[in-house]
């Protein structure tokens, strides 16, 4: 660490350019719900959840039209009061066709959500039971179904929880619009989660150029011993896990282990306020908060939408694209996916929407490896590439595999900081997927 | 001469005796019996070390056929010859010999015929990454990605991409060995006796509608040829499957497919090769 910081950092990083001060200031908009919504039944990592409604079948908001398959998958609410129209493949974030439910609008809106319940005398058991019926999915991009994180094995034995309020992927600033804008409510939903995992100890990290947000949380946690805020320094991958952990309390997450391994559990900042809305008000996750940005968009908003909103309603209500747009993204400009179908829908993790110029996009000529080691000096988790790359074009996947090729975050780091424009983590993701499988392919023939 | 040099040329001559009479000991008393039969066999290998055996290398596979652990027809680049070879030297018989097997892409939806979305790929020319990041440039999402993994994992040069990006195999040079079935991320390359010549040149699962949207040579599952076969074409999940044993291609109504998806090829043409007749 750089004697001069006095912010905590990891090794390694970049500086992309923010942008951020395009919809910094701006305060969350309600965008009015559409005509149509298309809800895919996987919008949570494990298996798709089973739709309980058919074709024809009038459904109101926050009703349940799909259950959990298996331990983890999740609950799907209808985000509006209308009809089913279908049932069946759609578009989708990431393109490959999916299974989704169609529902048109019809008449008035007719909200059915859950009985409002008391934050302060609600028991764990009962925290947990609300999540998972609101089917609450972690927000900070994997989607991972958050009543799960919430009840660890139990020979794990959690110390601390870790709220990531990094937000270091540039241009989003959904996180911390909540954090200004709902600080209080952020800080019940906090101390839900704390409750309901048992644990006494709740870290908030925010990098440095959010005084603002640090300024409040600090302010609202200043009577409370069980909270702290983490200042963090402004780089990225500040907000993954791996290093939001080495730098709040200072622990290595071994490769191939889980944060829960290490006794942390990480929460990300809109997942916390959607405890507090399904606790406290009832409401069901039937709405996606997400920063619509960059500069081919006309205006740039901070966005709370119903889920099932397609990407071409949300481009529509900010005032349509740009002539010199060239690329959209879901998600943020590192690791989000580029996008060429408009009509896929937003998910209930999606936590931004960007349309880029070609200024914003890195699209140069790709020469060879200058063995700068460039990449190495900034992969936060002190990989080599250069070489995974080299060897998973190669097909050499043993020798990717003894480099970590497994260990890689995908954060994208590398390629961002290339000299010669190689095509780094794209290289890096094909050799991980593929290592992965032949792993899985060995483990089922012994 | 001098005495001093005689005296060096006898000791280092002496020593040099000693340590040879030494190491042919040694090769007599601590010899290594070579399995011969494996020796044998791995001489009437190829010797190019492809792994399409599944081995380590043409050594390793020799050693699993003397052993026992490999068939001794089990490498598909020596073909019948080599197999009846090692079968002869096992001393055991080898199955008749096949006919020569070779790749087809079953995609005809080059450059020309595959619809592109609306999009440039960035990214590392490779048809596996592209598999992952949704599939390149074209809006199929079963057909051939054109930027030639297989010929790129060919290790004899039998693939060649042609101009309208779509690899054709060389059959000369192919030997058989099936690498480019497993490199292809989109499993469109299959492995069929070369005087096989009717095939669906496509995979598209898609309904209808969406496979005539993506492609002007899709199979759009009408089942014309299907219902003409007498079970020998099956229209599974949108597209005709061929269940070669049942096949009769004098019944198959090839003009009618609107598409072209299903056609039986020239084997003079397409090859350049003549066929023996038997
Ligand atoms: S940064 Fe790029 S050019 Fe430099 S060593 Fe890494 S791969 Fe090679
Ligand atoms: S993408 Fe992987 S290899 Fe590249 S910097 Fe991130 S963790 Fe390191
Ligand atoms: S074309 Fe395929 S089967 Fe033929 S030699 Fe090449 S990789 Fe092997
Ligand atoms: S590997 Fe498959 S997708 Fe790629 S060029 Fe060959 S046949 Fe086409």
């Amino acid at each position: 660490m750089s004697f001069f910081s006095i912010n905590k950092s990891f090794k390694g990083g970049v500086h992309p350019d923010e942008h951020k001060d395009l919809t910094e200031n701006s305060a969350f908009e309600l965008m009015p719900y559409p005509a149509e919504v298309v809800l895919p039944l996987s919008q949570h990592i494990g298996k798709p959840s089973k739709v309980l409604v058919k074709k024809r079948d009038l459904v109101k908001s926050g009703q349940v039209i799909a259950e959990p398959d298996g331990f983890i998958s999740s609950i799907i609410h209808s985000p509006i009061t209308g009809k089913i129209k279908d049932i069946g493949k759609t578009a989708s974030v990431g393109g490959r066709p999916q299974e989704a439910v169609t529902i048109v609008a019809e008449g008035e809106d007719e909200v059915v959500f859950m009985e409002p319940l008391d934050a302060d005398s609600i028991s764990p058991e009962m925290i947990i039971e609300r999540v998972k019926e609101a089917g609450i999915v972690g927000q900070g991009g994997a989607a991972f179904p958050t009543y799960v994180k919430l009840m660890p094995p139990k020979d794990k034995n959690i110390e601390c929880i870790i709220i990531n309020g990094a937000e270091c992927e540039p241009y989003l600033t959904r996180d911390y619009r909540y954090m200004v804008e709902r600080t209080q409510d952020l800080i019940v939903g906090i101390k839900l989660i704390m409750r309901a995992l048992g644990v006494k100890r709740g870290i908030i990290g925010i990098e440095d150029n959010k005084p603002e947000a640090i300024k409040m949380l600090k302010e609202a946690t200043s009577q409370n011993s069980e909270i702290k805020v983490e200042v963090l320094k402004t780089k990225y991958p500040q907000g993954a896990e791996k290093m939001l952990i080495k730098v709040a309390v200072n622990k290595e997450v071994p490769p191939g282990k889980l944060p829960l391994d290490v006794g942390v559990v990480i929460q990300n900042i809109r997942t916390a306020i959607s405890v507090f809305d399904a606790v406290v008000k009832g409401e069901p996750q039937i709405t996606a908060a997400l920063t619509v940005s960059g500069f081919g968009i006309k205006t740039p908003k901070n966005l709370i939408v119903r889920v099932g909103t397609t990407v071409q309603q949300v481009l529509d209500y900010c005032g349509g694209t740009n002539e010199d747009a060239r690329k959209v993204i879901v998600g943020g400009p590192m690791m989000g996916v580029a996008q060429y179908d408009m009509s896929a829908p937003i998910q209930k993790a999606t936590s931004g929407l960007l349309v880029l110029t070609e200024p914003e996009m890195k699209h140069s000529q790709e020469t060879n490896c200058l063995r700068c080691g460039a990449c190495v000096d900034v992969c936060a988790l002190n990989l080599i590439p250069k070489d995974l790359a080299k060897f998973s074009k190669a097909g050499k996947w043993d020798e990717a595999e003894a480099l970590g090729v497994t260990v890689c975050m995908e954060c994208g780091t590398c390629s961002y900081n290339c000299p010669a424009n190689i095509p780094l983590v794209q290289w890096i993701r094909l050799g991980k997927q593929r290592v992965i499988n032949i792993q899985r392919s060995k483990q089922n023939v012994s | 001469m001098e005495p001093t040099l005689i005296l060096a040329i006898a000791t280092m001559g002496g020593l040099g005796l000693f340590f040879a009479a030494g190491l042919a000991i040694a090769d007599k008393k601590l010899a290594v019996e070579d399995n011969p039969f494996v020796v044998k066999i791995n001489e009437a290998l190829p010797g190019v070390n492809c792994g399409a055996c599944g081995k380590a290398g043409c050594y390793d596979f020799a050693v699993n056929v003397a052993e026992g652990t490999a068939s001794v027809t089990g490498c598909p680049v020596g073909g019948s010859d080599t197999a009846k070879e090692i079968a002869m030297i096992m001393g055991v018989e080898a199955a008749d010999s096949e006919i020569k097997t070779i790749p087809r892409i079953l995609c005809k939806g080059g450059n020309s015929e595959a619809v592109n979305k609306m999009v440039d790929y960035y990214g590392p020319l490779s048809c596996s990454a592209m598999e992952i990041v949704s599939g390149g440039e074209k809006q199929c999402l079963y057909g051939c990605l054109g930027a030639g993994d297989c010929v790129d994992a060919c290790p004899f040069d039998a693939l060649v991409m042609n101009e309208n990006g779509i690899p054709e195999v060389v059959p000369d040079l192919c030997t058989s060995c099936g690498i480019c079935v497993k490199s292809c991320p989109r499993d469109i390359i299959e492995m069929h006796p070369i005087d096989q010549t009717v095939f669906v040149f496509c995979k598209n699962q898609d309904d209808p509608r969406t496979a005539k949207e993506v492609c002007n040579v899709a199979c759009i599952a009408c089942g014309i040829c299907a219902r003409k076969s007498d079970g020998g074409i099956e229209i599974i999940n949108n597209v005709g499957v061929i269940n070669y044993s049942l096949l009769d291609d004098t019944k198959i109504p090839f003009e009618k497919c609107k598409t072209g998806a299903i056609q039986k090829i020239d084997l003079e043409l397409d090859l350049g090769i003549k066929m023996k007749k038997n």
